[in-house]
């Protein structure tokens, strides 16, 4: 069975129908690629997965289960986690703490038993910290641990909201836009980061992006959106010589 | 009878509430910020028309535009001074707080110049009341003044918005500073004009406010001001019919809670009022609910 | 090794802000005793102590979890009355001034954080200045309901008007508790310096350890990015509600040490009106947003600066306003942080040249 299965997903907003008929089948341990031109609905599509917006019509089947109307907390509570387009760190918090802020539902310990510093505070902090150094020297960030993440460099902000929400232990990652404004070196280091996070963790990665070079270089199956319609899902290298697919991003 | 004079006394009261208002909506809307001595610019609006008259002998409309002139500047100085320098402010209760200290600064000086006592501030309304059925219904000259100030400075205010050069540039300013001034705008001098305009309205609604409620302290301008200021926000914060709206309608309800239901509960039930009305509708009456892109 | 110098970083810091309160304590208290202070400033000691209570759970809600509330003297105001009502009512039941007390504080704290977390429930859905005018609206209607409030007691148990006294209907025996605008009078004076500068520690032992905690770490997680909280799992009502309730809570212990020192309780403008919710957030702003030894510094220096002014009569407040702009030109303004910058990067030049 597939993780994620989406099938007729249908979002309008007002008069504009973003997302339309959409199907989506992603299996496990895949790296799949959602591409498109802008303003396909690539973003509206993760925005629906992870319960940001209610679809109109159509469901959303993760390890079989409806997530269709779940809130966005529960949905990564079920097992799907994401970065954003425009990052969103813990601007305040540090490195560590965006990531411990991650391992929220895993390590758990009453406000009570933090107030008053009981065992279980001490027990379950000590475990949160060596969780996150775990994590954060996968990355490579273990060395900024306690700078503030507002400090960090862009290509480490993005590594740092990667880190987090695999902090969360998804099945499902999602990854807006990763490389976006990255320079080819970082873009080629990102790639990299990508294939080890999918073989270290076995995780199921979904990817949106424009630098075509990264699509055809990592992603194993490709669905292209155009105008919030699936144009075609498949093998990466089919995808990229559709000729549909050509004729969506150049233009007739 | 008495409904309608209470109906009435309500919507003159609610007229300068609203006059009050625009001048929380319209800085609001342009420089983002609660100018939270808005209130206190009315209490010396009120202060120098006493003056003029009592002090320097003016005849009262002589002296109502002294003091517009003398509120237009002030607001004028206060922005510059104290609001400019912390318009790019990393937090915004930056300037909140600063806003707090001019109002303490406005209510000192007034304390220091005139006292602590109450002055019974003389009604500058030229006209008289009227009685109508039989002398059951008698509708004042201030409240008659009051409303008619009212329509005239929202009808004036709505056109010099949409149809003049600068109105433009306060739209285009509080929709977006940055791409305002790529246009060209002079964004300082449009918040400062706002500041300018929302402090004329400020005198204006003091000199009412006072020759309907005859009594000036140096805190006079702190209830109304905060009062207006939730009347703003019961219309939708940054939209001009919305204060008008706003503002009648607070002045309807405190009237009618004070006839009604009990005098000292009046301000608790515009307050509750206020709750209910954003609880259902978040941005108030006619606000635009804005929804964080993701 | 990195994380423990991590931990003990915070804690460092935290132990110094208590050590700065239990010496201000000592130093305090000697010079009272050595009778160094005047009457004036010692009767001003005990409400310092519920300011500085206040102003550093105001800043539980302002700086951590970032929303902005003007009607902290709201939960003042309802700590102060449940708990002065408990202990006129149990002044003879409970002859232990220690135990009356210790039972008014929960009382008056437990009231508190009830109304926070009722008001939060619907309230904190609004957002910035939204929330700021609603929390304000709570604070006038508490004010202005404990006004209209007669409760007396007789033989016959207790009775309720919201008119005035006489239509309580009381015996001859019974006594007016609560009494409209003339409020409580004659609550136990329970409260000490002693008592109010350990409930401070109290305050911020509770504070600073939730911020250092879990659940500190998701409220400031829904400060800084309420989107990516929820993308991580983290319950933005119930953490919102969490740091607004403890807020609450605190405030309502600062009503009971401000109640109990009090011959005379009633609700004002000026004590429990938005004036003085504005006045705590002054506190926190100088202080440093989310800077919490900056709350307990500046409720100080803002409370005694008027007083240390006194000399200079009526310009005082004047000048207390003049200041306060100042300060927050200072502070906040990109200009003159620009300017403290370059000059601190030209002085450390200077040093190293010298060196």
């Amino acid at each position: 069975m597939a993780l994620l299965e989406v099938k007729n997903l249908g979002i309008s907003f007002g008069g504009l129908r973003a997302v339309n008929e959409f199907h989506l089948t992603i299996e496990k341990g895949c790296l799949h690629g959602l591409i498109g031109p802008n303003g396909a609905g690539k973003t509206t599509v993760f925005n629906l997965l992870t319960g940001v917006y209610k679809p109109d019509e159509g469901v959303i089947l993760l390890d079989g289960e409806n997530i269709v109307g779940k809130k966005t907390i529960d949905i990564n509570k079920a097992g799907i986690a994401r970065t954003f387009q425009n990052i969103r760190l813990f601007k305040d918090l540090s490195v560590k703490d965006n990531v411990k802020a991650g391992l929220h539902n895993h390590y758990r310990y009453s406000a009570v038993e933090g107030i008053f510093r009981l065992p279980k505070y001490f027990k379950m902090e000590k475990a949160m910290d060596e969780r996150a150094m775990e994590l954060l020297a996968v990355f490579g960030l273990d060395q900024e641990a306690d700078t503030l993440a507002s400090n960090l460099p862009y290509g480490k902000q993005r590594k740092l909201e990667i880190t987090r929400a695999l902090a969360t232990k998804p099945k499902l990652l999602l990854l807006d836009e990763p490389a976006a404004g990255m320079n080819p070196n970082e873009t080629q280091e990102l790639m990299e980061t990508i294939r080890f996070v999918r073989d270290e963790f076995d995780m199921t990665i979904l990817l949106i992006e424009h630098d075509m070079k990264l699509v055809s270089g990592i992603c194993e199956n490709l669905t292209v959106l155009n105008f919030g319609e699936a144009l075609c899902e498949g093998k990466a290298s089919d995808v990229l010589n559709d000729p549909e697919v050509i004729k969506a991003y150049l233009g007739e | 009878m008495s409904f309608i004079s209470y109906l009435i006394n309500g919507i003159s009261l609610g007229s300068v509430y609203a006059i009050i208002a625009l001048g929380y909506t319209m800085v609001y809307g342009i420089a983002k910020m609660l100018n939270f001595a808005h209130g206190d610019v009315i209490m010396i609006g009120a202060y120098v028309v006493m003056a003029s008259v009592s002090g320097a002998g003016l005849p009262p409309v002589a002296a109502v535009l002294v003091s517009i002139v003398f509120c237009t500047v002030l607001g004028i100085v206060i922005e510059s001074v104290a609001y400019r320098p912390l318009l790019n402010a990393a937090s915004s209760l930056a300037v909140l707080i600063t806003a707090i200290g001019v109002s303490y600064l406005l209510q000192n000086v007034a304390l220091l110049i005139f006292g602590a006592n109450t002055y019974s501030f003389a009604s500058v309304v030229p006209v008289s009341s009227i009685v109508l059925a039989g002398g059951s219904l008698t509708i004042t000259g201030e409240a008659i003044v009051t409303i008619i100030s009212c329509v005239v400075i929202m009808v004036g205010l709505t056109l010099f918005i949409h149809k003049s050069k600068a109105g433009q540039a306060m739209l285009a300013v509080s929709e977006d500073k940055g791409a305002a001034q790529l246009m060209g705008i002079n964004v300082n001098g449009t918040i400062a004009l706002t500041f300018a305009i929302g402090s004329a309205l400020a005198a204006v609604a003091g000199v009412l406010l006072c020759s309907a409620y005859p009594s000036l302290t140096p805190y006079t301008g702190s209830m109304p001001g905060i009062k207006a200021f939730v009347a703003a926000v019961f219309g939708g914060i940054g939209s001009i019919p919305g204060a008008l709206i706003g503002g009648v309608l607070l002045g309807v309800i405190e009237i009618f809670g004070k006839a009604y239901i009990s005098s000292q509960m009046a301000d608790a039930i515009v307050f509750a009022v206020l709750i209910v009305i954003l609880l259902v509708k978040p941005a108030g009456i006619l606000g635009k609910n804005i929804q964080e892109k993701v | 090794m990195r994380n423990m110098k991590k931990i003990s970083k915070t804690t460092k810091s935290n132990l110094i802000t208590y050590g700065m309160v239990i010496a201000l304590f000592l130093i305090m208290q000697t010079l009272v005793l050595t009778g160094n202070v005047s009457s004036l400033l010692q009767g001003l000691l005990i409400p310092l102590c519920a300011y500085i209570i206040l102003a550093v759970s105001l800043n539980l809600t302002v700086g951590i979890l970032g929303e902005l509330s003007l009607g902290h003297a709201g939960f003042m105001c309802v700590g102060a009355f449940t708990s002065a009502f408990f202990s006129k009512c149990t002044a003879e039941a409970i002859p232990v001034a220690g135990v009356r007390y210790l039972i008014a504080l929960l009382i008056g704290a437990a009231m508190a954080g009830l109304c926070g977390i009722l008001i939060g429930i619907p309230v904190l859905r609004l957002k910035g200045d939204y929330l700021a005018i609603v929390t304000l609206a709570f604070g006038e209607i508490i004010k202005n309901v404990v006004n209209i409030l007669f409760v007396g007691r007789d033989a016959n148990g207790f009775h309720f008007s919201t008119k005035d006294s006489l239509s309580l209907g009381l015996e001859a025996d019974g006594e007016v508790i609560i009494n409209g605008p003339q409020g409580i009078t004659g609550t136990p004076k329970d409260s000490t310096f002693l008592i109010g500068a350990i409930l401070i520690l109290v305050t911020l032992f509770i504070v600073l350890n939730l911020i250092h905690s879990r659940s500190g770490r998701a409220i400031m997680a829904i400060r800084d990015n309420r989107i990516a909280a929820e993308s991580v799992g983290i319950n933005i009502t119930k953490y919102k509600l969490m740091a607004f309730s403890v807020s609450a809570a605190l405030a309502g212990v600062a009503g009971v040490i401000y109640a109990h020192n009090l011959a005379t309780l009633m609700a004002q403008p000026k004590n429990f009106g938005y004036n003085m919710s504005i006045m705590i957030l002054v506190f926190v702003v100088l202080g440093g947003i989310g800077n919490i030894r900056g709350s307990v510094i500046s409720a100080i220096v803002l409370t005694l600066l008027p007083e240390l002014l006194r000399g200079l009569s009526d310009y005082r407040m004047l000048i207390y306003a003049v200041v306060l702009i100042v300060m927050m030109l200072f502070n906040w303004s990109p200009k003159a942080i620009e300017w403290r910058e370059k000059r601190s990067v030209k002085l450390k030049r200077r040093k190293r040249k010298e060196a």
